[in-house]
């Protein structure tokens, strides 16, 4: 694909869940609006209930993928459906959220579409130039694309979502499903069972616990809190190691990366390889009986104490200030 | 069954790293190698897999000379034999490029599995496995917290934030393990003397037939602008509770306009 080909399109994989557009759906959608001009990629079913919030968010495009087939397999129906439609619409650049199955659509996109490739954005210039925070946030790099169509995997919460309503105009894609789809088949999927919280990695403020909590129980006082502020639940591997708390609410090098607006670790030491997944959270807060702790080297503001005594008063706090 | 296990020697996390001013690219030399500790759950699920089916665990690493250390240590582990990818061109390949190289070192030896950790400590991109499977044609089971093998089918479970997937596929496949999968096990003083007889076998490009022009830092498909290391951090005010810790955080919560 020549530059001169090139259109101010901006490909955005919707991210959802039967229709339903995640936040950084709606986060990426805004980004590409600022970017070029944005035109939406959706595969799977429920694409009509997607519709109203895409064009919300300023897509003047849509590109649809509904084949039933779709949703029983992993990774290259979306990888199908973006070649198809960058064919139609040479992309300025191709946006994906930086989940684990949007990083793969973007890796195997890549190979596909002869394409440079950058994973998890923070920020994308209007001149397609990436922002990253690599190695837990030691430092700040800008990167392009040299090679094809840039294929970006953005962060969530890296963007805010403005609203900029527009009519979106419906194509259908013809996805030939390409034979390695049918490769692996998803035979049975139990849905993570919704705990009324938001996802860990879009959440505003994530409240975690560490080996400091001590029991499965003691994860109540993080919970309660947690409601307290709409915020989500993490948990440093000590945790999920002991079986506390359930794996996909790890933070760390080996779970999940967060940056929330405010990250609330309570009774965690703060290992490397914990704030590897966190130490870009705007503002940390720290509850630790150990003043040595090393997480207190990055909070903004830190109580040395119990967490037991420390966090239900918070808890009762916020509640009173917020009535 | 004939595994292929993929690895990479990563900077141990404990060191700092450093970005090198001429080229932007990680200054390997100066931190510690050590194997990506992700992909030792992969070596222990290959030779976990070994055990039962009986069978041979090739590990295949792509880095400068000391990555041979890393190899050594999944032999140590149990692993069968090593397969060296080095070559002075591959310095500052992408992973575009590193697909490439993999996916021709493992094309043509009739490995049944090829298994990779879910991700290195140092890069975190997770892609490499799915691009090796898009290059080769082959399914893709990645992110599994358990795989079985019956026959020529395999079926692992699939986690991600979404939630547990059953995914079923015939061999050959691509598959990537999470953390959560298995106990990586110690190497044992015996498997270590063991690993010092075990075949290392070393590659150039040249072998794999792949030209030096389409590997490492001039070849790669996105280049780095500017770099800018994170200013210190001011460390923030540090109260020591007196019954009164709760609302502390509050009221600083409350200043930041929070709550």
């Amino acid at each position: 694909m020549s530059d001169s080909a090139t259109s101010s399109k901006v490909l955005v994989l919707i991210d959802h869940a039967g229709g339903r557009v995640s936040k950084v759906g709606t986060e990426i959608l805004t980004l590409a609006a600022s970017i070029g001009e944005p035109a939406a990629v959706f595969v799977g079913a429920g694409s009509d209930a997607a519709l109203a919030t895409i064009s919300e968010y300023g897509a003047a495009s849509i590109y649809v993928a509904s084949e039933d087939a779709l949703d029983s397999h992993l990774v290259v129906p979306s990888v199908d459906a973006l070649v198809e439609a960058a064919k139609l619409v040479n992309p300025k650049a191709i946006l994906i959220a930086s989940t684990a199955e949007g990083k793969e659509i973007a890796g195997r996109l890549a190979v596909r579409l002869n394409s440079g490739i950058i994973t998890d954005a923070v920020a994308v210039s209007p001149e397609v130039i990436a922002t990253q925070s690599i190695f837990g946030g030691s430092f700040t790099v800008q990167t392009k694309v040299t090679r094809g169509v840039p294929i970006i995997t953005v962060r969530p919460n890296s963007t805010a979502p403005e609203k900029k309503p527009t009519t979106a105009n419906k194509n259908e894609l013809t996805v030939a499903l390409s034979p390695q789809a049918a490769l692996a088949t998803v035979t049975e999927v139990n849905e993570a069972k919704s705990d009324g919280r938001p996802d860990l990695a879009e959440a505003a403020i994530v409240v975690s616990g560490g080996r400091g909590v001590g029991s499965a129980d003691g994860f109540k006082v993080i919970e309660e809190l947690a409601d307290s502020l709409g915020a989500a639940v993490g948990a440093s591997r000590a945790v999920t190691d002991a079986g506390w708390y359930p794996h996909q609410y790890q933070v760390g090098q080996t779970g999940r990366t967060v940056s929330p607006q405010l990250y609330l670790a309570n009774g965690i030491s703060g290992a490397i390889q914990h704030r590897a997944g966190m130490q870009t959270s705007k503002t940390i807060v720290a509850v630790n009986k150990d003043p040595e702790a090393p997480i207190f080297e990055l909070v903004d503001f830190g109580v040395v104490g119990d967490l037991f005594e420390v966090v239900p008063q918070l808890t009762a706090e916020v509640k009173k200030r917020q009535n | 069954m004939r595994i292929a296990v993929c690895v990479k020697q990563v900077p141990d996390t404990w060191s700092e790293k450093v970005l090198r001013d001429s080229d932007k690219t990680l200054d390997r030399d100066a931190a510690e190698g050590v194997l990506n500790e992700l992909d030792e759950y992969a070596v222990e699920e290959a030779i976990r897999l070994v055990e039962t089916h009986t069978g041979e665990a090739v590990v295949i690493s792509m880095g400068p000379e000391r990555a041979a250390e890393s190899i050594r240590k999944a032999l140590s582990m149990g692993a069968d034999s090593g397969v060296h990818i080095c070559d002075p061109a591959l310095h500052g390949s992408d992973a575009l490029a590193t697909s490439l190289v993999l996916a021709k070192a493992l094309e043509g030896r009739n490995f049944d599995l090829i298994l990779f950790g879910s991700e290195s400590t140092d890069a975190r991109m997770s892609v490499v496995p799915a691009m090796v499977a898009e290059r080769l044609g082959l399914p893709q089971l990645t992110f599994a917290n358990s795989v079985s093998v019956q026959g020529d089918e395999i079926t692992t479970t699939r986690i991600t934030s979404d939630g547990v997937a059953t995914v079923r596929a015939k061999l050959p496949a691509v598959v990537s393990v999470v953390e959560k999968i298995n106990e990586p096990r110690y190497p044992s003083f015996k498997g270590i003397m063991a690993a010092k007889k075990k075949t290392i076998e070393t590659l150039s490009l040249n072998d794999l037939g792949i030209a030096a022009s389409d590997v490492g830092l001039a070849a790669s498909w996105s280049l780095v602008e500017t770099v800018t290391p994170r200013p210190a951090k001011t460390k923030g005010a540090l109260h020591t509770d007196a019954g009164d810790g709760g609302l502390k955080i509050a009221e600083f919560l409350t200043t930041q306009k929070i709550i």
